[in-house]
């Protein structure tokens, strides 16, 4: 089976939550700095919003007993005021180890190393 | 005026005013130091009013009783319950009856004086005292504190204690009182507890005492299982019926005119057999009941429980041998004048040695012939006894130690012949004269500073108030007078004690021997009396040092001393020569049922007690030759002592030599102390030697050998803990340790490790959970 020949169903929309998840996790698992890390978080996150409103759309699963329906939606929506938070508590964070260490290079934050 | 019902409880409160002085003392007197003769002015008030309530108390029933009108009922009762067990009970009453009153009003007196006379004689007490016969480590003389307050102190717990004893309404209470005037006895015997001397002399009277207090409670016990009742007197409820009968009512029941009657209880007590046979046969328990009466009488006459009444009176005569220091349990009180004079004078001749005799005079209605019988021979041999021995005595008091012994032997004589007012009558102006007598030594020995008579003599001019009133005492003890017209007080007693031994003697010739032991012991009794005050107050001084020395006492020790003497004079005067007779007072307590003697006992049939002589129709048969013998033999005595120790007409030390056994006898006091020492005190410290030796070997062994284990075992214990229990724990902390070392590896600290850590987890984990989901849940 071929994505790229079928009609838009939801497997394509999972393509794309996973597609940008990956991307979110790299980031995270490459950037040095802080920020970058925190873009990584906020793909992973939209990547499983994603995938909630995919489960939640009545028109793309018919089956309605397998569909999340509004519950999809209202999850998604609390994942993104979620990921306002913590990106505010994260920048606070990030100010603070500027403070620290006049750098926002994680590498540099080992103190708590075993 | 005094209201007959109150007397008990005047005389009640005359027993706790010295108690009062007693505890004020015994609380405040360690503060007092300098002021410590406060404490002796505490206790002499307290005495004096115990004096005063208890006249008051005499005019009261005097006023109730007429001498004249004859016996008089005694007044008993109960003031508290102590404790009620079924039938038997314990409570603190009262007897009151002219022979207690007459005790109260002697002991009062007779303290009142001693009590002021100590203010000179324990004078040096108030300050630091320096005691030369006590040993301290260094060799020099013991200075110490002076014990003013504590001298009075002890001396108001004797008064309340004595006071106590003569009041006391039951046994259970005579008994507590008794232990209290020994208590009181021990302690000032031992007043000068440093000396080594006065500690032994304390125990000694101690324990001596116990033997005979060991006896008492056996008869005790006897009286009380059998009777259910330590009361002398009837309880009566409001009504005035008799709800509890006392023990003399029971053995003296008024339906039989007062005759001793071995009560129906007692012959219950001893016929236990016989009673269990009728209750196995019987039918019911009302025919038995029946039965059992019916046979009363005959059981009673085959003698049932009379043996339990025999040894009743022998147990309570046993206590009174020990406190009225009788034969053989005499030893203890030559010892005690280790004490200060004052307290041989009061407790050692007047009050406490005399309770013994006190005691077989209240507890006379329940005496069997037999036991009368016992209690004479044991005062006659008494008497004799200690008056051979105060022959030889050279120390002042033990003279008078031994003759206060010879004298309470004239008592117990009196009364175990049936002389109930005779043995009483002496123990009270025997109280007077011999209490001067202690009181003039006292006095003699506070000027010369010694007690051996050798070193004394020519003090007449020195101290004329102590010579002549101890002449008085003198004449008193060794019953001077004019006979059959009038004589000083001991004249009265000893002849009516003498008179009854004669009487007896009639009754029964075999025991007449009482009666020529008691006569004989009257020269010894002159002769020894008069050696005494010719060896101290005339002849030529003996040691200058002592004799230049001497002088009169002061005023508050001669002015007791004038008070005994003249009591010592008129005491016994009967009726017609004073208002007052003290044996007339006596006679109104008089047990019912004795004024006739004594019936004949059924352990010794032939034995029975005659009346006094005053009471009977031949008086002046008995009396006549009594008084002629009496005076003849203390004329004797003091004819003999004038010759040798006055006009040296015969020379002491030839006869000493002459009669060198018999002196060598007399002076180790016929033996006693080494005999009591080889037969008892040796073997006891022989056993304890050995069961001391058992301790430290046997039990020691046993007890440290046990420790020892103890120890292996527990030290065993430690290796095991050591070992094997903190290896675990240690172990297992170690374990942890190792495991926390490795881990730390892991955490490294970087952050992009930590996400691809977690990435690759998830993914792994994934993968896992995808492909074995398929094989447990797709199968």
């Amino acid at each position: 089976m071929n994505l790229l020949t079928q009609p838009i169903s939801l497997s394509h929309y999972l393509v794309v939550g996973a597609v940008l998840f990956v991307t979110g996790i790299v980031c995270m698992a490459t950037k040095r700095n802080v920020l970058g890390v925190l873009m990584g978080i906020e793909l992973v996150l939209n990547g499983a919003g994603i995938n909630f409103v995919a489960f939640g759309s009545t028109r793309l699963r018919a089956d309605a007993s397998y569909c999340l329906g509004l519950d999809g939606q209202f999850i998604t929506l609390f994942v993104i005021v979620l990921a306002a938070a913590e990106a505010a508590a994260a920048l606070g964070i990030a100010l603070a180890y500027y403070n620290n260490h006049t750098t926002i290079d994680v590498d540099q934050g080992n103190e708590l190393k075993g | 005026m005094v209201n007959i019902e109150s007397i008990p409880l005047l005389l009640c409160l005359a027993c706790l005013l010295p108690l009062g002085s007693f505890a004020i003392v015994a609380l405040f007197g360690q503060w007092l130091r300098r002021w410590s003769i406060l404490a002796g002015w505490l206790a002499t008030g307290a005495i004096l009013g115990s004096f005063l309530l208890s006249a008051l108390a005499l005019t009261g029933w005097l006023a109730a009783h007429p001498i004249a009108a004859g016996p008089a009922a005694a007044l008993s009762g109960d003031w508290y319950t102590l404790g009620e067990f079924g039938s038997l009970r314990i409570t603190i009453g009262y007897y009151v009856d002219a022979l207690t009153l007459a005790m109260f009003l002697m002991v009062t007196l007779v303290a009142t004086c001693i009590h002021v006379y100590s203010f000179g004689y324990m004078h040096e007490e108030l300050g630091d005292v320096t005691d030369p016969l006590a040993p301290t480590a260094d060799g020099r003389p013991l200075v110490r504190r002076g014990r003013f307050h504590r001298f009075y102190q002890h001396f108001s717990l004797f008064c309340f204690s004595m006071l106590g004893l003569v009041l006391a309404g039951n046994l259970a209470m005579v008994f507590m009182f008794w232990e209290l005037v020994g208590i009181c006895s021990y302690l000032l015997i031992g007043f000068y507890f440093e000396r080594q001397s006065a500690s032994n002399a304390a125990n000694k009277a101690f324990i001596v005492n116990r033997v005979g207090d060991f006896g008492m409670l056996i008869g005790m016990m006897a009286i009380w299982s059998a009777l259910g009742t330590f009361s002398f007197g009837d309880l009566k409820d409001d009504l005035g019926h008799v709800s509890r009968p006392g023990i003399f009512s029971q053995v003296r029941p008024a339906d039989k005119q007062h005759a001793l009657t071995v009560p129906d209880r007692m012959v219950v007590q001893s016929a236990r057999t016989e009673i269990d046979q009728i209750l196995n046969t019987a039918d019911n328990l009302h025919a038995a009941g029946d039965q059992i009466r019916a046979r009363l009488p005959e059981w009673r006459k085959q003698g049932y429980g009379y043996w339990l009444l025999v040894v009743g009176g022998l147990g309570i005569f046993c206590g009174c041998v020990g406190k009225s220091a009788q034969f053989p349990l005499h030893v203890w009180l030559p010892d005690a004048m280790e004490g200060p004079t004052p307290v041989s004078a009061l407790i050692h001749a007047a009050t406490m040695v005399a309770a013994g005799v006190y005691l077989v005079g209240r507890f006379y209605p329940v005496f069997t012939p037999e036991v009368l019988l016992v209690i004479a021979c044991v005062g006659c041999i008494t008497l004799f006894m200690a008056a051979t021995i105060a022959i030889v005595a050279t120390d002042i008091k033990r003279v008078l130690a031994y003759s206060t012994i010879s004298q309470l032997g004239y008592m117990m004589l009196g009364l175990g012949l049936g002389g109930w007012v005779a043995g009483l009558f002496h123990l009270l102006t025997h109280a007077f004269f011999k209490s001067l007598l202690f009181l003039c030594s006292g006095s003699v020995i506070h000027a010369t500073g010694t007690n051996e008579m050798p070193e004394m003599g020519g003090l007449l001019k020195k101290m004329p108030w102590t010579a002549y009133t101890m002449l008085a005492g003198c004449l008193a003890i060794s019953g001077a007078g004019i006979p059959l017209l009038i004589g000083l007080s001991g004249y009265y007693s000893k002849d009516s004690i003498l008179a009854q031994a004669f009487a007896f003697k009639n009754l029964h010739p075999m025991h007449g021997w009482l009666f020529y032991a008691a006569a004989l012991g009257a020269a010894i009794t002159a002769f020894y009396m008069f050696r005494l005050w010719y060896m101290t107050f005339l002849g030529k001084p003996r040691r200058e040092e002592i004799h230049g020395h001497a002088h009169e006492s002061p005023r508050v020790m001669v002015l007791p001393l004038v008070v005994l003497a003249t009591l010592a004079v008129i005491a016994g005067w009967p009726e017609p020569i004073s208002h007052f007779s003290l044996s007339s007072l006596v006679e109104q307590a008089r047990p019912l049922g004795t004024e006739a003697g004594t019936a004949a006992g059924q352990l010794m049939p032939d034995v029975s007690m005659p009346a006094e002589p005053e009471k009977l129709h031949y008086a002046d048969a008995v009396h006549v030759p009594v008084s002629m013998i009496a005076f003849l033999a203390g004329l004797s005595g003091f004819v003999l002592a004038t010759l040798l120790y006055c006009f040296g007409t015969l020379d002491p030390e030839d006869a000493r030599k002459t009669f060198a056994p018999i002196h060598c006898f007399l002076q180790h006091k016929w033996w006693f102390d080494e005999l009591y020492d080889r037969l008892l005190v040796r073997p006891v410290l022989c056993v304890c030697g050995w069961v001391a030796r058992f301790d430290s070997q046997g039990i020691d062994w046993l007890v440290d050998g046990l420790a020892r284990s103890t120890r292996a075992v527990a030290r065993l214990d430690d290796w095991i803990d050591r070992v094997f229990v903190d290896g675990l724990v240690d172990g297992a902390a170690r374990t942890m340790y190792n495991v926390g070392l490795l881990l730390r590896r892991v955490q490294t600290g970087k952050l992009r490790q930590y996400v691809m850590f977690l990435a690759v987890a998830t993914v792994t984990l994934f993968i896992l959970v995808s492909w074995y989901w398929n094989y447990a849940v797709g199968g």
